[in-house]
């Protein structure tokens, strides 16, 4: 009966005449966009504070031809890669610690899963006292947030490791080194992969939140200048190019983090 | 070397061995090791600044921080920022859990728009969504406004999925013997279908509570107003070092606590349904 009705209901969304998928998309977006203009339109806003798509774009525009916004997106991209590596790094190292030995991890992992989900941007006055007003202090906090999901998703996915799969390892007597890469690493790449992505994306907060507060360059600083002189058109197209660059960087850990042979990770 | 392989009866193994030795301290139980590891920390941290290893300005002594942290308290100060964030925070997630069940609904309900639109909300659970704060700023001003409608913004991404996941999830035999007893469409969803997604819903509400504190206490600390973030700020300003160290433990502090309780609660309800 249900199943019947399962295949109904697939089978109507194949023909439900005019909508589509795509259809309904390009609808949503048309929708969205038109919603925007109307209430900038409107007046209930005061002027410009949702400016016209036009002027986005052509702030835009204007934004990719002047060379002093390659300058801050330098500063703004070496800090987010800079605290990425360090910040993932040590998450995987720690991570892995903590899911090989069961005493470090009921010991540790729970500082880690307690302290995950805290605001870490609450960190920065410090930051600032000890690393400064420039990089460094946008580094320090962007690898304080990338190294707590990353740390959380490897000890949890070397955890998962199935035990039947290590001793099957064992009957063919694998060495220490081989079970590591034939069948830790394999298993890890799911985890690895969701960890990376969390954690460029938290990175990349953390940057350029803190760029927003106190900073003397970088995207977030120049965002900020934007909303400061109400230069909203420019500020969005800061933010616009920002999301735009985070959203390419996840498909990219999507479409490379995996081993030859595998699927990609993503649902 | 066959040691070394964590397989499971070899643990359990070594454990039962490990808890029939006499006391090591290296084998106290994980909770004690953590006061330890947290005592140890506090200590060696008193004991450099004291003795002028660390700068004791920039990194005030424990104790020093204790003071501040009475001092914070006496004034009153900490109270009323806590409270102002609390209700800032559950008063977003209450706009962005509204907001979020009715998508979540809508997009179990309306299979095609399922389809379509999932994939964009999940995009936006992932998306950086606190950097929009500016366009915010600009649209409320610098008050209280702003700060809610990023705390919503940041929890109605995972309100919406967890609330489709949940309708979806709702087993078959338990809508077909809603159909036995000829229920209504409307007695359908409140009596059958709502209260067995409701665990999901419950997860996604509380994981869009963290997103609504963090974010909160975020746009709080940034644009300076309100309660616990800008209390935070307004101490860095002043240089009050040893105060502000006392409030960002006690926000870390506060989110560990509320994390726990969520949690403790979450798991409550799925045991007891």
């Amino acid at each position: 009966m249900a199943a019947v009705e399962q295949v109904k209901s697939s089978y109507a969304l194949q023909n439900s005449g005019f909508w589509t998928v795509n259809r309904l998309r390009i609808a949503g977006f048309l929708t969205l966009l038109t919603l925007w203009e109307l209430a900038g339109a409107s007046g209930l806003f005061f002027r410009g504070i949702l400016p016209s798509s036009v002027l986005i774009a052509k702030a835009l525009i204007e934004l990719l031809s002047s060379s002093a916004f390659y300058v801050h997106l330098a500063v703004t991209a070496i800090e987010v890669l800079v605290s990425f590596v360090l910040g993932g790094g040590a998450g995987v190292a720690a991570g892995l610690l903590l899911g090989a030995s069961k005493r470090a991890g009921d010991i540790y992992e729970p500082f880690i899963h307690y302290l995950a989900p805290t605001p870490k941007i609450v960190f920065l006055p410090i930051l600032l006292v000890l690393f400064g007003v420039g990089m460094g202090s946008k580094i320090a906090l962007g690898t304080i947030s990338a190294f707590f999901p990353m740390a959380l998703n490897i000890a949890a996915g070397v955890r998962q490791v199935s035990p039947v799969l290590l001793r099957v390892g064992k009957t063919f007597s694998l060495t220490p080194a081989q079970t590591v890469k034939m069948i830790y690493l394999p298993a890890l790449v799911p985890p690895l992969a969701t960890g990376l992505r969390i954690a460029l994306g938290i990175s990349i907060v953390g940057c350029l939140l803190s760029e927003y507060k106190l900073a003397k360059s970088g995207l977030g600083f120049l965002a900020g200048q934007y909303y400061e002189s109400f230069h909203v058109a420019h500020m969005l197209a800061v933010l616009i190019f920002i999301f735009v660059c985070a959203a390419l960087g996840n498909v990219l850990i999507e479409r490379f983090v995996r081993l030859p042979g595998q699927r990609p990770t993503g649902k | 070397m066959r040691r070394r392989l964590p397989v499971a009866t070899d643990q359990a193994v070594s454990d039962a061995v490990i808890s029939t030795k006499p006391f090591r301290p290296g084998r106290l139980p994980a909770w004690a090791m953590r006061l330890l590891v947290i005592a140890g920390a506090v200590g060696l941290w008193e004991v450099c600044a004291r003795i002028g290893w660390i700068n004791p300005f920039t990194a005030p002594p424990p104790s020093g921080i204790w003071d501040g942290f009475l001092r914070l308290l006496g004034e009153g100060e900490i109270a009323r920022a806590l409270a102002l964030t609390t209700i800032e925070a559950f008063g977003a997630a209450a706009l962005g859990g509204v907001f979020g069940i009715a998508g979540g609904y809508l997009l179990h309900r309306i299979k095609l728009a399922g389809v379509a639109f999932t994939s964009w909300v999940a995009a936006a659970a992932s998306a950086p969504l606190v950097l929009l704060y500016p366009l915010f700023l600009v649209i409320f001003g610098r008050n209280a406004g702003t700060i809610i409608a990023m705390g919503a913004l940041g929890c109605m991404p995972a309100i919406i999925l967890k609330t489709k996941e949940g309708l979806d999830g709702v087993r078959p035999v338990l809508l077909n013997v809603g159909k036995t007893f000829s229920l209504t469409a409307r007695q359908q969803f409140w009596m059958i279908q709502f209260p067995a997604a409701l665990p999901v819903i419950f997860t996604g509400i509380r994981i869009g509570l963290l997103f609504a504190i963090i974010n909160v206490v975020g746009v709080e600390f940034l644009i300076a107003v309100g309660g616990l973030g800008y209390l935070i700020a307004n101490l860095g300003d002043r240089f009050d070092y040893p105060a502000m160290y006392a409030g960002i433990f006690f926000v870390v502090l506060v989110s560990i606590a509320f994390f726990w309780i969520t949690e403790r609660l979450e798991r409550w309800l799925l045991s007891s349904k």
